[in-house]
């Protein structure tokens, strides 16, 4: 029976990264299509809660791998780790979220197995060994279906394309030992951006803002606090470093779709379309009512963002 | 220091992509090319080291004679000399990572610095292939902390460290949840995030004396690559369109349809 091999993904405090839970959605998706077992991994220095965790959601197996020496991810270490994992699996594909650590890691995997890549994929088509991969390319203006056809397939999934892993029969544990070899790569820090609202790529209900914003965030960030929401950026807010980029919403930053996406003096550059238009609804707040932006909102408000947001988080709160 | 660059050729982000109504690529009547984007952040950043630390910027192209024009760009910001890999036809990542590796084992260089991804493909694989087939550290989404309006951005100050043996080089990743700084030994391979620079604009005398560099003309068969693709696009399609909706006169009107037409709130 081929094997689909899903890798897990644990957050710096230890704690299991929510993406993963999509990932393994898409990996159960793509073992039904092709008639597969469903296997997970997960690799650091102490996965041992992570994995039990894990097999909740219904995978056969959770391969969980602790060694000390994988304190801290870094893909020259995570990478002959998981190819020996895989191949001694005889995985046919391996797959994770597009995370920042899935996108670091995933395609140096790839290169170790040997193995051809699709990333950010959205979806799978046909059946058994003739499955595609959905995929966008020119910043989501294009979807397109590709093949791989090295023996091992290795892929990243977009977490917004998929729901969440719900509870499934529990899987079995088996520990393995990660060989770890000597790598010419060291953490030297990792400073966490602390927020208090939710995160941008999990939250509910995003409020972004762009160059109309003239810099200032405040009533946005209130609007946000009111709502409950995150807060996203445009590109020209981050590089003016009004925001931090983390912030960033766009073909070259996050990838969003919450409930609810409130862009207020965004114009709408492709570019940041390509990272929110999966929202299921769309507000656009913007002083020019040319702005392509009103293209994919549900509902426009042309206005003066400066009077619109004090006015927006009362009616809000008096509206709750 | 030595640092290899590369230039892919890409639409132009600004153009209008479209699909073509058979599904087996893209309309290419109208559009214009460049240099992949983050492949030119790539170029600036390799133009600040070498500024610091002397020596010679390598870029490199894989594609038809039309890629000498995304060359010449790179050299006309300062880049030193140029490798041009000439393929027409299917290439996939795994290809040019391929070839990349050849170019890479031939200049030896101490740095390599390529876009994250491209603009077209959005695969973000390259560098990643290219380290480890060369059994180099790996930093990507190079990124850095301060903005574009910052002094260190104004005088060209670049964001990778490199040490002063030039035997490492600090990274400033951008990743979930925060920045990581990792230091590699060298040689390894960086990819560029867009917020790693500001690229240069070529000047005219940057522009003249590039007609002159010297461009190396390779080939896969010369560096013994099998370019065979190991991906294949077997479809493109439009992405669904969403739909515009309507425009409401106040926040008033606003809040009411959030409430009870789209029950958001």
């Amino acid at each position: 029976m081929p094997t689909v091999l899903i890798v897990a993904e644990q957050q710096p405090d230890g704690h299991l990264r929510k993406a993963t839970l999509n990932a393994l959605s898409a990996g159960k998706a793509l073992a039904q299509k092709v008639g597969a077992e469903l296997h997970v991994a997960v690799l650091g220095k102490d996965v041992a809660k992570v994995a039990d965790e894990l097999k909740t959601y219904g995978p056969k197996v959770v391969h969980s791998g602790s060694a000390a020496g994988l304190e801290h991810y870094i893909a020259e270490a995570h990478a002959p780790a998981l190819a020996d994992l895989a191949t001694s699996l005889k995985a046919d594909y391996v797959g994770a979220a597009a995370t920042a650590q899935g996108k670091d890691l995933m395609p140096r995997l790839a290169a170790r197995l040997k193995a051809a890549m699709a990333s950010e994929v959205l979806g799978f088509e046909g059946q058994g060994a003739d499955v595609t991969f959905t995929r966008p390319m020119w910043a989501g203006n294009v979807i397109a279906s590709v093949k791989l056809t090295t023996p091992v397939k290795v892929f990243t999934v977009r977490p917004t394309e998929f729901n969440a892993a719900e509870p499934g029969p529990a899987g079995e544990v088996t520990a393995f030992s990660p060989k770890v070899d000597a790598v010419k790569t060291k953490l030297i820090e990792f400073k966490e951006v602390k927020s208090a609202r939710p995160d941008l790529s999990e939250a509910k209900v995003v409020v972004a803002g762009g160059r109309g914003t003239k810099g200032d965030f405040k009533e946005l960030e209130a609007l946000a606090d009111e709502l409950g929401a995150a807060v996203g950026a445009s590109r020209a807010a981050c590089d003016a470093g009004w925001v931090p980029n983390d912030l960033q919403v766009g073909q070259t930053g996050k990838v969003v779709a919450p409930t609810l996406y409130i862009a207020i003096g965004i114009s709408g550059a492709i570019q940041h379309i390509a990272g929110m238009k999966g929202s299921r609804v769309i507000v656009a707040i913007n002083k020019d009512a040319e702005a392509p932006i009103f293209q994919v909102a549900d509902y426009g408000l042309v206005g003066d963002l400066f009077k619109v947001l004090p006015e927006l988080r009362a009616a809000i709160k008096a509206a709750k | 220091m030595k640092i290899l660059v590369t230039a892919k050729r890409v639409e132009d982000p600004e153009s209008k992509i479209k699909v073509k109504p058979d599904g087996t690529g893209i309309v290419l009547e109208g559009l214009k090319y460049k240099i992949n984007p983050f492949d030119e952040i790539a170029v600036e950043e390799a133009l600040r080291l070498v500024a610091k630390f002397p020596g010679e910027v390598v870029v490199a192209s894989v594609g038809g004679k039309e890629v000498q024009e995304q060359l010449r760009h790179a050299l006309a910001m300062g880049a030193t000399r140029a490798v041009w890999v000439n393929h027409t036809g299917p290439l996939d990542q795994m290809g040019i990572a391929a070839l990349l590796q050849k170019v890479a084992e031939k200049e030896k260089p101490d740095l390599v610095i390529l876009g994250k991804q491209s603009i077209d493909d959005d695969q973000n694989q390259i560098g990643q292939y290219l380290a480890e087939w060369l059994g180099w550290a790996q930093a990507t989404f190079a990124s850095k902390v301060e903005s574009f309006e910052s002094d260190a951005e104004k005088n060209k100050v670049p964001a990778l460290t490199v040490s002063a043996d030039v035997k490492t080089v600090r990274v400033v990743r951008e990743v979930d949840g925060g920045l990581a700084t990792v230091e590699c030994q060298l040689p390894a391979v960086v990819t560029a995030d867009l917020r790693l620079n500001m690229p240069r604009y070529a000047s005219l005398p940057g522009i003249m004396k590039a007609k002159s560099k010297p461009i190396e003309e390779l080939t896969p068969v010369g560096l013994g690559v099998d370019v065979t693709p190991k991906l294949t696009v077997t479809k493109m399609m439009a992405p669904p369109a969403r739909k515009a909706g309507i425009k409401v006169p106040d926040v008033a009107t606003l809040v009411q349809k959030l409430k009870t037409e789209a029950k958001v709130l």
